[in-house]
């Protein structure tokens, strides 16, 4: 434990001392050092503009979320109870996911224009796949004799999901909802980069054109500051239940 | 092919179809999504009139420049990361969050930095499939079989031969999973830097075909965007297969 602190210090340390030094390299209207940029943002978040911002991108989001987990979870129990559409349907998701599917967005606006739905709907493009993905592959690692010993001991089939299959599908399901989370996220912010007149995303663009780098910067970092976090409580999670399975 | 594989056709090509007839009826408006025989005509002829091959032949190169630069880096960094256990340790928290953050917030930051030129793309690029490729040369050579360095000693070969004959080998089937990993993720991040903001290149097309109302030429360079991607990683995972399965017989 003691050793992990250690090396979380170091590591943040080199990055500082990196962003320093191009800072140095690159000079000051192009990359605000660590110092400045830290003070604009203890400076910016508090304001009215960074919290209706970052609260419609978290409205994005968390839709964008709750569509994501609702079909993925849906569609990999459906592609993993029932063996044929698995494997039907597997390779086209996967091809699916490694898509860019950024490049499909303009579609997505088409349809929807510039609104909330059109965004929930491009991050839950992104997070749905390694949901169902997952999830399926949960179901199917699943040992038959799990199921076998539920026969035996006359359960029925909702006692077989509440005290069978979800306990031993669940690591592995939550490793797809973390991975979806990320994605989802990455979908949200990828929308309002490209196309949009609020959020976090559009923040970044907007400072970027109006060549506001420190701005820029900070709700960068802010964001990191969020997904990190977000990662690091689903992925403590996933090792709590690891331990127990 | 098999019974799945001709339902799995079955699938595609009624969901094309439905398109198809969606968008002839008027179900779905023709200011929104053109008729797939429309995209994949216009795409012809966009080919065909060679309008569209400099950001092509651009977008395509970037893509290759940066996965290698990726591919290369990242087996490098492997190797030596590999060597020295106590910084491995140290980077392995790193490596589990690295693609939790959405890399393209800091997009601008390159541009910023380096100008709106190819750079910035490249970077991103290179950002995004560089990890995938350290994280596949780790595993790689964790999986080496303590006996090949024995058999090495046996036969008294140096540790540069060691490597080249022997571990490289071994190592190889998680190397091209790395390295089909990094394409993707490389490409990725290129055409997502392009749509966001760049001065030319196929991503940048497709967004000024979407700002004019240009949908023919929107939806055919799409259908490109599609095509390349989805055949360049059925090979690629075709490779892949064939690589792990012969990495089981040869454990026998």
């Amino acid at each position: 434990m003691n050793s992990r602190v250690v090396d979380t210090v170091v590591i943040t340390a080199v990055i500082l001392l990196a962003w320093q030094g191009l800072h140095l390299i690159v000079g000051e209207t192009a990359l605000p050092g660590p110092v400045p940029t830290l003070a604009y943002l203890v400076k910016f978040v508090p304001t009215a503009r960074f919290a209706e911002n970052a609260w419609a991108t978290f409205l994005a989001f968390f839709y964008a979320l709750m569509l994501s987990y609702a079909l993925g979870l849906l569609l990999g129990l459906w592609m993993g109870a029932h063996r044929l559409s698995g494997a039907v349907g597997e390779p086209i998701l996967i091809s699916l996911y490694t898509l860019p599917k950024i490049t499909l967005y303009p579609v997505i606006l088409l349809i929807f224009g510039l609104t909330l739905p059109g965004r929930v709907t491009f991050g839950a493009m992104h997070g749905v796949l390694p949901v169902a993905l997952m999830t399926m592959a949960a179901i199917r690692n699943i040992p038959p004799v799990y199921l076998r010993a539920a026969r035996t001991l006359h359960l029925s089939p909702w006692q077989t999901v509440a005290t069978v299959l979800t306990p031993a599908t669940l690591p592995e399901v939550l490793s797809g909802l973390r991975i979806g989370l990320t994605l989802t996220l990455l979908g949200v912010l990828l929308a309002e980069m490209f196309a949009s007149k609020q959020g976090m995303g559009y923040l970044i663009i907007n400072a970027m054109q109006l060549l506001q780098t420190e701005e820029m910067l900070a709700v960068a970092i802010m964001l990191f500051i969020f997904a990190v976090a977000a990662n690091a409580l689903l992925l403590w999670l996933e090792h709590r239940l690891h331990r127990r399975a | 092919m098999s019974r799945v594989g001709w339902i799995r056709l079955a699938v595609v090509a009624i969901a094309v179809g439905a398109l198809e007839l969606a968008c002839r009826t008027g179900l779905i408006d023709h200011r929104v999504v053109i008729p797939p025989s429309e995209m994949a005509t216009a795409l012809v002829r966009l080919l065909l009139s060679g309008q569209a091959n400099d950001q092509i032949a651009r977008t395509f190169g970037i893509v290759i420049v940066a996965v290698v630069i990726a591919v290369v880096l990242g087996f490098a960094f492997g190797v030596a990361i590999h060597a020295v256990p106590r910084v491995r340790q140290a980077l392995e928290p790193l490596f589990a969050t690295y693609y939790a953050v959405p890399i393209f917030i800091f997009y601008p930051v390159m541009i910023a930095i380096f100008g709106l030129s190819a750079a910035p793309i490249v970077l991103m690029g290179v950002a995004n499939a560089i990890v995938v490729m350290i994280i596949a040369t780790l595993n790689g050579l964790d999986r080496v079989p303590r006996v090949l360095t024995k058999v090495g000693r046996v036969h008294r070969m140096g540790r540069f031969s060691t490597a080249l004959r022997l571990k490289l080998p071994a190592a190889a089937p998680h190397l091209f999973t790395g390295v089909k990993l990094a394409v993707s993720y490389g490409f990725i991040a290129v055409i997502a830097s392009e749509f966001i903001l760049a001065p030319a290149g196929l991503g940048r097309v497709i967004s000024d075909a979407y700002t004019d109302f240009n949908n023919p030429r929107m939806y055919a360079l799409m259908l490109l965007l599609v095509i390349v991607a989805t055949v360049v990683n059925m090979v690629l995972h075709v490779f892949d297969q064939r690589w792990a399965e012969r990495r089981g017989i040869g454990r026998l």
